[in-house]
């Protein structure tokens, strides 16, 4: 197995494109390195990207914000200004793991695990996310949504990498929030995993909405439905039941060792209608 | 010389204080070392190839191909472990485990081994290990396996213990029944009566150090094994009888140890790896995985418990019965028996009838989960105690005062009891603040008690006292919760030293008699008696010395306050004579003052407690959270009682795991879907709050001081106690362990339906 790490994105593609067989980018390796203890694991190639310049920073611009590949979790708390802007997306990446985790991961590579339970993924769809995808002849930017095709399965070709996350500036009075299930306190995985996202106008009528959910299919799932149920609102309790039933029904889970799919639908549901509340306290409601 | 071990009440200067323990300093820094910390020069890797079928015939086994990946030096079968078991079921079950013969009972169950000078070559030796398969039907449920449809898996098993003779064979390897009086007589006395059917889930000790061993085996015959093991002499017994091995000849060192909790009494891969090494003629180090561990290293039991307990309107249990189906693996074994026996023992009941039935499943062969058997037991009764105290209006507590075990009770096993600590365990939960403290919105508070036996066992000690006065005890018993300290304080309470002045080790098995190993609670409690009876033998040799140092007669040498003294004044003023004295003239007053032990400590005495829980459940998730937790337990004396507050922790911590969240998930192809920490879920740190303790003093009348073995108890009655506290949270009985939040959801959508 190779290991190489290259200070620009243009040789690690190229390092990819030209890959005979397995090859894996390296990004904070919480997922990777776990894998790479699996007796079955194979690789011929990993590329570690962290050298490469601009991976390690969140740009502000003028239009949003643009989060390098290798930020790990802990430095977007750290920016005040996306917290201010993206408290969901921030406290999504947060919930990952531990302190130790978020030193080191990242939420490209928590996309690029294509786990369904990624928790900051549903927050990333919720915002409007893109990801910019550097390949060997040029990038390209898709919907964070698009990314994950099913579990352990992302639409990037052989040679791609995303570079970076953009988030665009949240109109005013906009707020956004994430909410996961786990049987304990930390350090689990998210049995179900809900992002809303909201923008109200002067009265506090919800006039924009997106509504994700997280390890109730084999995908992050964006529900219109609810996004529907809640435009126009504000939040009145019959609302927030439509909502919550928008949710559940979008829900395709499995059984599985982590939730039954009776469990997960309904608290999809839950959990949707406290985000949507928390959501809606942050963009100024009430 | 025969010991006298009854308790004399006296007044302690060390027992009873809290120093800090010898091995800390090192455990947090890294310095200590645990079993994978071993190493040899020209070591090789070993790796075990395993079963990914839950039942299935081991038609042939190929290995050609594996024997010829560079850097591989042995690969071994259960060709290579040959039976020498003697027809002793028992022995053999611990063989078949370690390598399958015939048939893989599980998934996990160990196929072949590899040794290789790398993990690299090890590894891809495995892959081209070629073994022919024939699947069978499995079955993993306790309940499925007893069904008249289930696969029958060992065809030679007829269930024991039943009249007539069974003539078919079954899943129920053995049947056993305990109790008195008459039960049909009982209930038609009772004016309520709780019946109901329980499950818990199989869990894991979850110790977070996996089993870890270098094996080297001699061309002269004679062997080495260093383990991470709580029974070093134990495992040289089994060992040696699984190879063939002269006993004296195979060497066992223990190293620290990361947790066992009963998981490392038994021996899994030791075997192997010695048979490695025999073949390879090398050194070889077996490190298993945390998959494995988890897929091929004991759990305990998973159970089915049907409970039926009548009472009448003055709050007197008529009688009450309960039925036991705990999975033992794929091996008959006695875990049903332990739980028909435990059952009750907190009660005086007139008639009380418990039968435990031993079911075979194709799961790991079950191991010893402290206090083994007993929570689960304690989780069905509790919870019907706790029904029945609602159904007949009285407070939960007062219930079980009403009915408790106390000195003179026949147990419900059968002994008579000595003075024990069930009742003033109860009364203490009576009057503790957390009973009546106001409970919040959607809280809940649960109580329950439990019981283990405790046990003592063969014990051996030397005591040398050095040159400069200072002390080392060597005992056998592995230290698995600060025995070191304990014992040091113990050696410092009777020479009348400082506990500074005390050098505890855990010697290996060449240079100490045999000891048990460290379970059944029996560390502290037997170590001690064998360190008192030591130091006591050192006394008096010391005594001699004074004598002679001073050339008076023996008579009028007396100990006290760790000093010689000459009795009266026909001896003129002598100054008494210290430890350090009489060890500086050791030289020329006959050689090295050494005191040895060597006896079987009996009377280790039952022990008993309370536990309290309140519990903060989210009515629309099934959420959960502990929020006060209570633990109240008898420890007779309390040694070091830091370490007997940690004891009582550590047990509620893993039993609240254990109630909440722990579970083995078998999938319908009947292999382990959560052979790890991510999918297997103890607590973390932030799941509970500081658990309360308090201790209990009922001496044990046959301990120099009292001492009783506090190790198991405590996680007794936390599944129980969890139980309830939810049942009592959201209004819904809650019988299946562990209660997940998917469950308490279910029970309470099942509620409203
Ligand atoms: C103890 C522990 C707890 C955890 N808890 C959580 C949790 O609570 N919630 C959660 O969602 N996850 C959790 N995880 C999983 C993991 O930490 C996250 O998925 C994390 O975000 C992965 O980021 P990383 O940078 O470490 O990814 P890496 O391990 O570096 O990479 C993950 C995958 O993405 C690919 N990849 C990485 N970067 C790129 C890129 N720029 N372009 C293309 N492909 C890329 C890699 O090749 C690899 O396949 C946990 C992991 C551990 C070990």
């Amino acid at each position: 197995m190779r290991y190489e790490r290259p200070d620009t994105m243009q040789a690690a593609t190229a390092l990819l494109a030209g890959a005979e067989a397995k090859s894996f980018v390296l990004a904070g390796g919480t997922d990777l390195l776990v894998r790479m203890q699996n007796d079955d694991f194979e690789a011929d190639l990993i590329v570690d990207i962290k050298a490469i310049s601009g991976m390690a920073k969140v740009t502000e611009t003028d239009d949003g914000f643009v989060i390098g590949a290798g930020v790990p979790s802990v430095a977007l708390f750290e920016d005040t200004a996306l917290v201010a802007a993206w408290p969901g997306v921030v406290e999504a990446a947060n919930l990952i793991g531990s302190t130790q985790i978020q030193g080191r991961c990242t939420i490209v590579g928590n996309l690029c695990n294509a786990s369904p339970a990624a928790d900051s993924v549903p927050a990333l769809v919720a915002a409007g996310a893109v990801a910019q995808v550097a390949g060997p002849s040029g990038t390209r930017d898709v919907a964070v949504i698009d990314i994950p095709t099913g579990p352990g399965k992302t639409s990037l070709a052989k040679g791609e990498i995303i570079q970076a996350i953009l988030l665009p500036k949240p109109n005013a009075r906009t707020g956004d929030a994430y909410l996961r299930f786990i049987p304990r306190t930390e350090m689990d995985i998210a049995v179900v995993g809900v992002a809303v996202n909201l923008t109200l106008n002067e009265d506090g009528t919800v006039i924009a909405a997106r509504v994700a959910l997280g390890a109730v299919g084999p995908k992050v799932i964006l529900v219109d439905t609810a996004a529907k149920a809640v435009i126009g609102s504000k939040l009145e309790d019959v609302v927030l039941q439509a909502l919550s039933e928008s949710c559940s029904a979008a829900c395709t889970p499995i059984n599985d060792k982590r939730g039954t799919v009776a469990f997960r639908t309904q608290v999809a549901g839950v959990l949707a209608r406290r985000a949507a509340q928390t959501a809606y306290t942050r963009a100024g409601g009430k | 010389m025969s010991f006298d071990a009854t308790n004399s009440s006296k007044s302690f200067k060390s027992v009873g204080t809290r120093p800090l323990r010898p091995d800390g300093v090192d455990k947090v820094t890294g310095r200590a070392r645990y079993g994978a910390d071993f190493n040899m020069p020209g070591q090789l890797v070993a790796r075990v190839l395993r079963s990914k079928h839950a039942h299935a015939k081991i038609k042939s086994i190929d290995t050609s191909r594996a024997e010829t990946v560079k850097g591989v030096k042995a690969v071994v079968t259960a060709a290579d472990l040959p039976d020498l078991t003697d027809g002793d079921p028992a022995l053999f079950a611990v063989l078949d485990n370690c390598m399958a013969r015939n048939k893989a009972m599980y998934d996990g169950h160990a196929i072949a081994a590899v040794a290789a000078i790398d993990e690299k070559a090890a590894k891809a030796a495995l892959k081209l290990i070629a073994v022919d398969y024939e699947i069978l039907p499995h079955v993993t449920d306790v309940d499925a396996a007893t069904l008249p449809d289930a696969p029958v898996l060992n065809e030679a098993i007829f269930t024991q213990g039943v009249e007539p003779k069974s003539t078919r064979p079954s899943n129920i390897a053995n049947r056993t029944e305990f109790g008195h009086g008459d039960v049909d007589v009982g209930f038609s006395h009772a004016d309520s009566v709780v019946e109901r059917s329980y499950k818990t889930e199989q869990t894991h000790q979850g110790y977070i150090e996996p089993h870890a061993c270098v094996a080297n085996c001699n061309p002269d015959g004679t062997a080495e094994l260093w383990v991470c093991t709580q029974g070093h002499f134990v495992y040289r017994q089994v060992c040696a009888d699984l190879l063939g091995i002269e006993v004296s000849k195979l060497r066992v060192t223990s190293s620290e140890i990361g947790g066992g909790f009963g998981g490392k009494t038994h021996v899994w891969t030791e075997p192997v790896a010695l048979a490695l090494s025999r073949k390879a003629n090398r050194p070889v180090k077996l490190v298993m995985s945390r998959d494995e561990v988890f897929r091929a290293s004991g759990p305990t039991s998973a159970t089915s418990i049907d409970v039926k307990i009548g009472a009448n309107k003055d709050g007197i249990i008529t009688a009450a019965t309960a039925t036991l189906r705990y999975t033992s693996g794929p091996y008959a074994d006695m875990w049903a028996e332990l739980g028909a026996m435990t059952s009750f023992a907190c009660y005086d009941l007139e008639n009380v009838k418990t039968v435990g039935l031993e079911v075979i499943v194709n799961r790991p062969k079950v191991a010893a989960y402290r206090a083994p058997s007993a929570p689960m037991a304690a989780f069905a009764v509790e919870s019907a105690i706790d029904e029945l105290a609602q159904k007949i209006g009285m407070n939960p507590v007062d219930f079980r005062i009403q009915n408790v075990a106390s000195e003179g009770t026949q147990s419900s096993y059968g002994p008579i009891y000595g003075p024990i600590g069930i009742g003033p365990t109860l009364e203490a939960a009576k009057a503790h603040p957390h009973m009546s403290a106001p409970l919040g919105k959607n809280q809940g508070r649960g109580m329950a008690c439990g019981f283990w036996f405790n046990f003592g066992g063969q014990t051996c000690t030397d005591l040398n006292i050095s040159a400069d006065g200072t002390v080392t005890i060597a005992v056998g018993t592995v230290d698995v919760g600060g025995s070191r300290a304990s014992l040091s304080l113990i050696a410092a309470e009777e020479l009348g030293l400082s506990y500074d002045n005390i050098k505890a080790v855990v010697a290996d098995t060449s240079t100490l008699g045999y000891n048990d190993m460290t379970d059944g609670s029996r560390g502290t409690f037997s170590t001690s008696m064998a360190t008192i009876s030591a130091a006591r033998n050192a006394i008096e040799i010391m005594r001699h010395r004074a004598a002679l140092m001073w050339d008076i007669p023996l008579g009028d040498v007396y100990w006290e306050d760790g000093h010689a003294h000459a009795a009266g004044t026909k001896h003129g003023n002598l100054a008494p004579l210290s430890v350090k004295d009489i060890a500086a003239e050791a030289g020329k007053t006959g050689g090295p003052i050494a005191g040895h032990s060597e006896l079987v400590a009996d009377g280790a005495g039952v022990s008993f407690a309370t536990h309290i829980c309140d519990i903060d459940v989210d009515p629309e998730t099934g959420s959960s959270r502990v929020v006060r937790y209570t633990v109240i337990q008898d420890a007779g004396k309390a040694v070091h009682p830091s370490y007997v507050e940690g004891q009582y922790q550590g047990g509620a911590a893993q039993g609240i795991g254990w109630a909440l969240n722990e579970e083995y998930i078998y999938g319908e192809d009947g292999r382990l879907q959560n052979p790890g920490f991510l999918d297997y879920r103890i607590p973390v740190c932030s799941d509970l709050p500081m658990i309360d303790t308090q201790i209990l003093e009922i001496p044990n009348p046959k301990h120099p001081y009292g001492v009783r073995g506090v190790g198991e108890t405590s996680i007794v009655p936390p599944l129980a106690a969890i139980a309830n506290a939810v049942s009592n949270a959201v209004g819904v009985r809650m019988t299946h362990i562990p209660v997940s939040p998917p469950r308490i959801l279910a029970a309470l959508t099942d509620a409203k339906d």
